[in-house]
């Protein structure tokens, strides 16, 4: 069972120094910084940049205030919760705040690599003509994802999970004058509506049990309540619904490649960083629900493992420099989710944590190839640009070897964690999982060597290759100091639960974990390191498999099938009931009877005043023998 | 001699008028006779209240056909206006052409 670590002597932000409660002004913030820029600034881009900036900054700031307070002098901020909806006697739901080492942690990721993300924006979206929208939209994503990361209760979170899908498609949907973007927008809505409807079945059925949606109450609740096993494996299947939708694991991961229709920031922010990583976040808040039921839990780890695999897989075989980052972030989402099947919530808000340095560094690195190459993605168009862009360059690698999981950068303490629990618990998965950490490594490996090494391949857009800005070389730096240094000493789960006792195992386990990505970025360097890489030799070697990889396992077009033939069925036969039985014989037959009734009786009407006496009197006389004789 | 008529003979002769004016009602087609019908049966109901007044020995019945009788003076006015109003316009009294609210 996990606890995450919360402080009972409480400062409740009114005998402080500070009297506001700065939880709520870091959750506003953003809010405020949408609402001026939508309603005031739209023209002023400077000013919509600086509100929206300044707003995450704020957040940032006083999200650190509290982490120190907390790690320092051991005060927890807390808010007063707001009664917010009460319903008959049964239903009382607060709009309240978790302040604990978990929120505090996930707030800092959240604001900190925010932060960089928006102020390298100033940067990749400069001449847009869409620039205050597009940093409005960006604060109403941070507002809605701080919103999940402090709520107190299913119904608070599920609202912000929902805003958060709102803004997720608002900004994939940004160029949305293209349709392939305007396409990716309503796929990644309607897939993550799929999930969300079965978080939302989970939630009402956990209610129907324990009478509250609050997560404090429901965790003392809980052994109290003496659920079945089953019905504890149908709520934390339906709740981890949710998760695969906005986590994208399998069998619902189809939307997050497509999400790279985006700005590269969006991306980094919310496809890498951020909210893919609410289904996580989700998961590991409410970790007391999920893991004492152990079919639950088999299913998370084993979802896990499977989209990690899958998603690696798919990777070596994409030719987009943002989809091969996309897929990478499928895997490491799985290697998370895995983890938290496997019982280990800390070690998957590790690499949530480190995951969100490293791979927002990437994207935005990325982003800074883009935006050199004019809006080229095709990794097979670039080469040799480490010369043209070392800044990138340089922070590019080290988020590589960070994603990779070579020591000490930061993603090898967390990844190595996550796999020291599944060698622990299921072996299968263990053996899965050392197989993603080789392809992780070998097709970051592809993707380095092949657009930043060898011979440029298109020498016109090499030629015109520049470095990025200052406002967007500053947040790479920074991004890769963290990816660096994230992991040291195991700060970040001593944090979220101490006393972390950091596991120790054979010193072969180790090694042979720290040889599996070195391994694999040799295999890399041997195909792809050279003037003229191609993939023509893995192409020949995997065969059919490289074909089925390639097409992502035909995922999209089995989807597209099932749309097509069985929901397409499904809507031709309500079309029918609608048009035909609804339409001509409820409402036509409504209409077309009373428009007959009205033609026959308007017979009656024949004009002749000595007819209307007679029938009134014949009426009257009916009426007297009716009343007076019977 | 009086005594023999009773109550019944007053209704009769109440009924026979109503029936007479119901009929001319239905059958003529001027305006101003069939107007005429239906005092006919105003009057066929006061005599049937003045013979109940009597034979019950209550005067209600009296002071009603007093109230219906200053209706129908009322009544005839409005009535024969209207039909004035409507020969100026339409040169005709016959109700078989009146027909214009008929489909």
């Amino acid at each position: 069972m996990n606890h995450w670590v919360s402080i009972s002597g409480t400062d409740w932000g009114m005998n402080g120094r500070w009297p506001i409660c700065s939880v709520w002004v870091i959750l506003f913030a953003p809010l405020v910084a949408t609402a001026l820029i939508a309603l005031f600034t739209q023209k002023w881009k400077g000013a919509s940049a600086a509100l929206s900036i300044g707003a995450i900054v704020l957040s940032f700031g006083l999200s650190l205030r509290m982490f120190l307070l907390f790690v320092m002098k051991g005060i927890q901020h807390q808010a007063h919760p707001v009664q917010w909806l009460i319903i008959g006697k049964t239903v009382n739901i607060e709009f309240g705040m978790t302040t604990d080492s978990l929120a505090l942690l996930m707030l800092l990721v959240v604001s900190g690599v925010g932060a960089a993300i928006h102020i390298y924006s100033l940067g990749y979206m400069k001449g847009d003509p869409g620039f205050s929208r597009f940093f409005a939209c960006l604060s109403l994503f941070t507002f809605s994802m701080l919103g999940i990361v402090i709520s107190s209760n299913f119904i608070q979170m599920f609202i912000f999970w929902e805003l958060v899908g709102l803004s997720s498609y608002l900004l994939i949907g940004f160029w949305f004058e293209k349709p392939s973007a305007a396409e990716a927008g309503k796929k990644a809505f309607l897939v993550n509506r799929i999930g969300d409807f079965g978080m939302m079945l989970g939630i009402l059925l956990l209610w129907s049990y324990a009478r509250t949606f609050s997560f404090a109450e429901l965790q003392q609740k809980m052994p109290t309540l003496g659920l079945s096993s089953g019905t504890l494996a149908l709520i934390g299947g339906l709740i981890f619904c949710g998760a695969v939708g906005k986590s994208a694991q399998f069998p619902l991961h189809v939307w997050l490649p497509d999400a790279m229709e985006g700005p590269t920031p969006v991306s980094a922010l919310i496809h890498a960083a951020t909210m893919v990583a609410a289904g996580v976040y989700m998961l590991c808040r409410v970790s007391w629900l999920i893991l004492p039921s152990v079919t639950a839990s088999a299913l998370i780890a084993w979802i896990g493992g499977i989209t990690a695999l899958m998603a690696a897989t798919i990777a070596i075989a994409q030719n987009d420099i943002k989809r091969i980052l996309a897929y990478s972030t499928l895997s490491q989402l799985g290697y998370m989710v895995m983890a938290v099947g496997l019982g280990g919530p800390t070690p998957a808000m590790f690499h949530l944590t480190t995951h969100a340095f490293f791979k927002a560094l990437l994207f935005l690195g990325a982003g800074s190839v883009i935006l050199a190459l004019h809006h080229e993605q095709d990794i097979w168009k670039m080469g040799g640009l480490w010369k043209k862009t070392p800044i990138t360059f340089w922070t590019f690698l080290i988020g590589t070897l960070a994603l990779a999981g070579v020591p000490p950068l930061s993603g090898f303490y967390s990844k190595d964690e996550i796999l020291l629990l599944a060698f622990e618990r299921n072996h299968v998965l263990f053996v899965m999982a050392v197989a993603t950490a080789f392809l992780t490594a070998y097709y970051m490996g592809r993707e380095v060597f092949v657009v930043f090494l060898g011979k440029p391949r298109d020498h016109h857009a090499y030629d015109h290759a520049h470095e990025s800005p200052v406002v967007m070389t500053l947040p790479l730096i920074f991004l890769a100091l963290l990816s660096i240094v994230g992991g040291w000493y195991s700060k970040v789960p001593d944090f979220l639960q101490p006393p972390h006792h950091a596991e120790h195992h054979s010193l072969l386990l180790t090694a042979g974990l720290i040889a599996v990505p070195l391994f694999g970025f040799l295999v890399a360097a041997k195909i792809y390191c050279k003037a003229e890489p191609s993939d023509a030799p893995v192409k020949a070697a995997l065969g059919k498999l490289w074909t089925l990889v390639e097409n992502k396992y035909y995922f999209d077009e089995l989807y597209h099938w099932i749309v097509k033939y069985v929901q397409g069925t499904i809507a031709n036969v309500c079309d029918v009931f609608d048009r035909w039985i609804l339409q001509r014989l409820g409402i036509g037959g409504l209409s077309v009877g009373t428009g007959l009734l009205g033609k026959t009786t308007r017979l009656l009407q024949t004009g002749s005043i000595s007819g209307y006496a007679f029938l009134i009197g014949l009426g009257v006389t009916v009426i007297i023998y009716y009343v007076v004789v019977r | 001699m009086t005594s023999a008529l009773t109550i019944n003979h007053y209704l009769f002769v109440s009924g026979l008028l109503f029936a007479l004016g119901i009929a001319g009602v239905i059958i003529r087609r001027n305006a101003l006779v069939i107007y005429m019908a239906l005092e006919m049966n105003l009057n066929a109901a006061n005599l049937a209240l003045v013979a109940f007044s009597k034979f019950n020995k209550i005067v209600d019945g009296q002071i009603l056909v007093f109230f219906i009788i200053a209706i129908a003076a009322a009544e005839v006015a409005v009535g024969l206006a209207i039909i004035v109003a409507l020969y100026r316009r339409k040169r005709t009294v016959s109700v078989d052409e009146l027909t214009t609210m008929r489909l």
